[in-house]
């Protein structure tokens, strides 16, 4: 380690007659590199003036001049794969400091940045900025009270999450110790989708359903509850979760608009799983015989 | 949150520009629904007359419940607007289908295109009625 780190410092006491052909290769690298990088400059500056307008909404009920809700528009420099959470916080980071917003993973998977992305709702880091048009119009979720700029309350969405019990709870456990839970591959590839929510609340945002009726569970929760009703290891709580299910406020709340579905970012058939409750409620008190 | 700021529910509707296929179902079908309610309490009126044309009322010596039905199909309002009433009963009746569909959980994927599908369905069945509502009219 030590005797490699020497050697350049006695070759740039005594440079070398003659130039190998590794001196050669490496040289022209060099050039070529530069000449990359000064291209690169060239064309930064040339689409320097490409930018993307932003109209973002302000609010703080703390900060006298914001305490009436308006749009400020931010200029922000277009990069190739730029999301609206990118240029976001290059809106922060570079115009104003103050500029609130939740995020965290930037890969669509922890849920905080679910945001209203030109009239509908969207997970800002998993937006391009190409995929949209211009201006780009950023709210706060719509339907959640609005606590700073484009942050929402989320508590009563969490509220309906564990409303739901959204944890596996057989009494049904295996005779080993350390005996897993098994589960057929059929069965899991029946509640994978539901298992991928990521707790954003865009689904519940959007419906309009639960916009009017504070006491529906929504779609995320109902979404929650199909992963462990549908679940053929917790088939002795079944009935306990469609109990929750089938309650005024719950599935029946559904009029199938779709307006879930379509923005859920983890692509879940959200009025797919909702249906299909509603269909084993009526199952569960139809009885003949 | 002592402080927050609510949006309320009027933007709602000021947004319908971005309401996708779903949602102009959903507001369609409420809204033929509606009609058709309103439309009922209108036919029952207009059939009740019947009941005193049965006892031999009449009207210019005409049986009043075939006067009343005379003097309403001769006017051309009432004649676009059975039109319009097989047009609302027709969408609301195909997309009623759609949602019994949607309700089974068949075919959910292709629940927008089934909605346009009622829409220009509906459109077709309008216009060849045309010729049969507005006879001797025009
Ligand atoms: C074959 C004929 C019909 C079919 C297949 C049908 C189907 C349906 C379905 C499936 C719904 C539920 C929509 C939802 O889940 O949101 C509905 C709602 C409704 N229907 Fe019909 N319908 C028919 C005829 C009628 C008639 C004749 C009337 C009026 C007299 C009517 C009035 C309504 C109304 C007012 C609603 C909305 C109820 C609400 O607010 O939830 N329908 N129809
Ligand atoms: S179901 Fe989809 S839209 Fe709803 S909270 Fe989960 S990930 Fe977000
Ligand atoms: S930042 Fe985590 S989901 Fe977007």
């Amino acid at each position: 380690m030590s005797t490699q780190e020497q050697e350049p410092a006695t070759q740039e006491q005594e440079p070398p007659e003659t130039e190998s052909p590794g001196d050669r290769r490496r040289a022209e690298k060099q050039r070529r590199l530069a000449a990359d990088r000064q291209a690169e400059a060239e064309a930064a500056t040339t689409t320097d003036e490409e930018t993307v307008l932003l109209k973002v909404f302000r609010y703080d009920p703390e900060v006298e001049d914001k305490q009436e809700p308006r749009f400020d528009d931010f200029h922000v420099p277009y990069e190739d794969g730029m999301t609206v959470l990118d240029a976001l916080i290059y809106a922060r980071d570079t115009f104003d400091s103050s500029l609130t917003f939740r995020h965290s993973c930037r890969q669509a998977i922890c849920g905080s940045d679910a945001l209203f992305v030109n009239g509908s709702q969207r997970l800002a880091c998993k937006t391009q900025l190409s995929d949209l048009d211009a201006p780009v119009r950023v709210e706060p979720l719509p339907h959640q009270d609005v606590v700073k700029d484009l942050v929402v309350d989320m508590e009563h969405f969490y509220d309906q999450m564990h409303a739901v019990e959204p944890y596996f709870q057989s009494d049904d456990l295996p005779e080993g110790d350390l005996e897993e839970q098994r589960q057929s591959r059929e069965n899991r590839e029946k509640v994978k989708m539901s298992t991928r929510c990521i707790w954003c609340g865009a689904c519940t945002s959007s419906c309009n359903i639960a916009a009017g009726d504070n006491q529906y569970l929504g779609p995320a929760a109902i979404n929650k509850a199909y992963r462990f009703t549908m679940d053929e290891r917790e088939a002795d709580k079944k009935e306990h979760r469609l109990r929750i299910l089938e309650q005024e406020h719950g599935v029946w709340r559904c009029q199938t608009q779709f307006s879930c579905t379509e923005v859920c970012p983890k692509d879940i058939p959200l009025t797919e799983h909702i249906q299909e409750l509603k269909r084993e409620a009526v199952k569960k008190n139809l009885k003949f015989w | 949150m002592s402080h927050s700021y609510d949006r309320g529910l009027v933007e709602d509707f000021g947004r319908w520009r971005e309401f996708t296929a779903g949602m102009w179902a959903w507001i369609f079908h409420k809204f033929t629904g509606w009609i058709l309610v309103g439309y009922l309490f209108t036919h029952i009126a207009v059939l009740s007359t019947a009941i005193p044309g049965a006892a031999g009322e009449t009207v210019n010596d005409v049986n009043v419940y075939t006067y009343t039905i005379q003097e309403l199909e001769s006017l051309l309002l009432v004649r676009v607007m059975e039109v319009g009433l097989l047009a609302v009963a027709v969408f609301h009746i195909l997309n009623g289908i759609r949602l019994l569909m949607v309700d089974l959980g068949i075919g959910l994927d292709a629940q927008d295109r089934s909605f346009y599908l009622s829409l220009v369905l509906t459109a077709v069945i309008a216009v060849a009625s045309v010729p049969t509502f507005l006879e001797g009219m025009l």
